[in-house]
């Protein structure tokens, strides 16, 4: 009788034992054994590599130049001054100017919420005709688009500076918020593409047969159901298109510059003295941004690099 | 598929035209762009081009000056050793990190979000946070000097022996946690049952991960692969922002090439033959690849 219960019991406890995640099935061990200090510490001093260059520049940028010079980069400030970040913002020089990142990041955030937008927009409906209204030569396009994500940039980037200039954009935010819309369309399209196939069918069938056309359907009906892939896309376009360096710098002109561009000509400008503090301080806040956005979304940025991943 | 509901239309190409009408942005963004544009820089690629693209041929002038160009001949040996480094290390170290997380740790959010946030910011903040950590007059190589060790020297940016290194640094520190978070998501994909079965035939762990459960997970690293690779073609940004391709040329890219030569050098042609040539390096990884995932499975 009692070996029953105890066999039952163990059956039981293997079945939680596999709905469990992970590879281990044993007993939780006490905390400090051996072998829990071992993968403690390995993922501790791994957190701390990784925390360190954050930390470094917060630190940096609440030093004065003078302790700069004199201390080490890894201790914490003596005398807290946030003078740098006054100037990083306001006041740093770029060769160019001499109005810090202010400019920049007023220029980021006008390229960056309506490339966001139109990329969107574009992609969310071709992901939408590919998955509900597929056309004859449909897949053709939508192959050619995948395989473009991996051409190098460099391949196309030239003949997009023929058309725009053919097109009078070449150099406008315009032009580069056309640029972002080209580059976001693969990786986006693929995204919503397979979040709308992944609907059930029926409910298409049901607002065909209702009489509902194409726009209808979009807008009524797949759109209220799909917020959540538009927070991931969103979180992927945001990050990306406020990284990005290389379209800012060939496409747009000097006034345009968006906050990337604008940080690395401060930082590596050859004039002047070099004044490490301010320049940490503009690293933090052109970093800012795509940080809030991470930190604030959590798990669905994670979704959005798994997906964003096959664009390399 | 489901165009086909609405029966009786005259004209083909009038079938579904809404959906066409919508499509436009993509098929001009796939013909017109990534075809046309990509053979539009091959084809440029046999001109002598100079500040602005014109018709006359000279062959694979472009080319042979190419390989003949020590930058060039500089950047394809910083990429490939940089390349073969940030695979290897950033499979490993990824791996390692992901095989940590899923011993059923504490806190597991906590240093996922840790190992993560490098991969928010762009390769421009890292350029410039590295700089800054690695300078050797305030950097990492002072502190250590300070702490007693005097002849201590760690200056991978101002040494052109190893300034790639020091890149790679960088980069390793922005992108393993993204490979981390693959590697993480195919171990969880793997059944229960096989750590039991090695539990109870008391294969030591170490074994079963490398044995049993790494080639299990085939699919996740050959994905993880293909994105490493692509994005190792395509470095320029960190290069620019941490050490402007120098000292001298030694840390250049051929990315960094291929932008030089368009739009400073205004030498079209061999920016054009640059980037022809990092096409064919992304073709020789892709194809091979493209070919196992989806020709295999087309026959199978």
């Amino acid at each position: 009788m009692d070996d029953t219960v105890t066999l039952k019991g163990q059956a039981a406890h293997a079945a939680a034992r596999r709905l469990a995640p992970g590879p281990q099935g044993k007993k939780p061990r006490p905390m400090f054994s051996p072998r829990n200090i071992m993968i403690y510490g390995a993922l501790i001093f791994a957190a701390a590599y990784y925390l360190l260059p954050l930390y470094v520049m917060v630190v940096t940028s609440l030093k004065g130049m003078p302790e700069i010079r004199l201390g080490n980069i890894f201790s914490p400030p003596l005398e807290i001054t946030f003078e740098p970040w006054v100037k990083a913002w306001s006041s740093a020089c770029t060769g160019l100017n001499c109005d810090g990142l202010s400019r920049g990041f007023w220029n980021s955030v006008r390229i960056t919420i309506p490339s966001t937008i139109v990329s969107i927009a574009i992609a969310s409906i071709n992901g939408y005709a590919l998955a509900n209204w597929r056309f004859k030569g449909a897949d053709l396009f939508f192959t050619i688009l995948i395989v473009g994500a991996f051409i190098p940039y460099q391949v196309m980037i030239y003949p997009i500076v023929i058309v725009l200039r053919e097109m009078g954009l070449y150099g406008s935010l315009t032009g580069l918020i056309i640029v972002h819309t080209i580059f976001g369309m693969p990786i986006l399209t693929l995204l919503f593409r397979n979040y709308f196939t992944s609907l059930p069918e029926e409910l298409f069938k049901a607002a065909r047969v209702d009489g509902a056309g194409f726009w209808t359907i979009y807008f009524k009906i797949m759109l209220p159901m799909s917020l959540p892939i538009f927070v991931v896309a969103m979180i992927l376009q945001v990050t990306g298109i406020w990284n990005d360096f290389l379209f800012g710098v060939v496409f747009t002109r000097p006034e345009y510059y968006p906050m990337t561009v604008q940080l690395n000509n401060i930082v590596n400008s050859v004039q002047g003295v070099k004044e490490y503090n301010v320049n940490m301080a503009a690293t933090i806040l052109t970093g800012a941004v795509p940080l809030i956005v991470y930190f604030v979304s959590g798990r669905l940025f994670v979704r959005g690099i798994a997906a964003g991943a096959v664009k390399g | 598929m489901t165009g086909h509901a609405n029966a009786g239309r005259p004209n083909q190409l009038l079938r579904n035209l809404h959906s066409k009408i919508a499509s436009i942005p993509m098929i001009l963004t796939a013909v017109v762009i990534f075809l046309g544009g990509t053979l539009w820089t091959v084809f440029y690629s046999f001109t002598n081009s100079k500040l602005l693209p014109r018709l006359s041929f000279v062959g694979l002038d472009q080319y042979e000056r190419l390989w003949s160009a020590p930058r060039w001949l500089m950047s394809i040996q910083n990429l490939a050793i940089y390349g073969v480094f940030s695979l290897i290390f950033s499979l490993v170290i990824g791996f390692l990190l992901a095989a940590l997380m899923d011993q059923k740790i504490r806190f597991e959010n906590t240093f996922r979000t840790i190992f993560l946030y490098p991969f928010a910011l762009s390769f421009i903040v890292t350029g410039l946070v590295w700089q800054w950590v690695l300078n050797p007059e305030f950097g990492v190589q002072s502190v250590i000097r300070s702490l007693g060790w005097t002849s201590f020297t760690f200056d991978p940016l101002y040494n052109p022996s190893i300034v790639i290194y020091g890149i790679l640094i960088a980069a390793l520190w922005q992108g393993t946690g993204l490979v981390m978070c693959l590697m993480l998501a195919g171990l969880r994909g793997i059944d229960e049952d096989i750590w039991k079965a090695s539990r109870v035939d008391g294969i030591p762990m170490w074994k079963t991960y490398l044995f049993i459960i790494i080639p299990m997970m085939r699919a996740v690293f050959i994905t993880t692969l293909v994105i490493i690779a692509s994005g190792i073609v395509r470095v320029y940004d960190l290069v620019v922002a941490q050490t402007s391709g120098g000292p001298g040329i030694a840390s250049e890219v051929p990315a960094k090439y291929v932008y030089d030569y368009m739009f400073q050098a205004q030498n079209l042609g061999q920016g054009f033959a640059a980037s022809t040539m990092m096409l064919i390096t992304v073709a020789i990884i892709i194809v091979p690849w493209a070919y196992l995932e989806f020709g295999g499975r087309k026959r199978g």
